[in-house]
């Protein structure tokens, strides 16, 4: 019962992946690419969470950990750019 | 091994987390206006990996005979970045004046605030 769900999860954290990449593509304005960017690596958290469950091993979260301050920093570094037009002044 | 108590448990956080996830992208996709779409993937795909995380925390807990707190630290990051980034990102959106779709709040509200200032203005002289 728990891999039939964890495989349904997959496929709807696979799914918003898509949705966010979709609108990194369309995106009418720069914001909207950053927000797309900040969706997709929370997305990723998540897929690589359910990873970790599926195949029973804790090394994921490390990784998972990493992506979350990584991206958190670009999230920063690139509003600070656009409200600024500098990131570290 | 697990009971039937558990399995159920952990299925329900885990599609309640990932159902999360897939509105928040959603919502980023269908809405209208920049400031709208800021709401969708800030709070429902942050609620969402919280679900995944509190299910995943419960798994290796069980798993392990012991409490696995790598994912506290994890959700306790998302959910202190969260609202700072979405903060940045609408002050990056005001900055480069985007449009918004919602009206101002209540017109006569609005203008009774500029005659009041006025007020204040012409009495300071």
């Amino acid at each position: 019962m728990l891999s039939t769900a964890v495989y349904i999860a997959f496929g709807l954290v696979s799914t918003a992946l898509l949705l966010s990449f979709w609108r990194l593509l369309l995106g009418p304005s720069k914001p909207d690419r950053i927000l797309a960017l900040d969706t997709l690596y929370v997305n990723t958290v998540a897929l690589l969470v359910l990873l970790g469950i599926h195949l029973g091993s804790n090394l994921y979260f490390e990784a998972a950990l990493l992506i979350a301050m990584i991206g958190f920093v670009g999230t920063v570094a690139l509003s600070k750019f656009l409200t600024r037009g500098d990131i570290i002044e | 091994m697990m009971t039937t108590m558990l399995e159920l448990l952990l299925c329900a956080l885990i599609l309640i987390g990932a159902g999360f996830t897939l509105i928040g992208s959603l919502g980023l996709l269908r809405l209208r206006d920049f400031y709208s779409r800021l709401h969708a993937p800030t709070k429902a795909t942050t609620l969402g990996v919280g679900s995944l995380l509190i299910a995943s925390a419960v798994f290796f807990s069980h798993r392990d005979e012991g409490l696995s707190l790598h994912e506290v630290l994890v959700t306790l990051f998302l959910f202190i970045t969260a609202p700072v980034g979405a903060h940045l990102m609408a002050k990056a959106a005001l900055h480069l004046r985007l449009n918004s779709l919602a009206k101002p709040p209540d017109e006569d509200l609005l203008e009774g605030a500029r005659c009041d200032a006025e007020g204040a203005d012409s009495r300071r002289e």
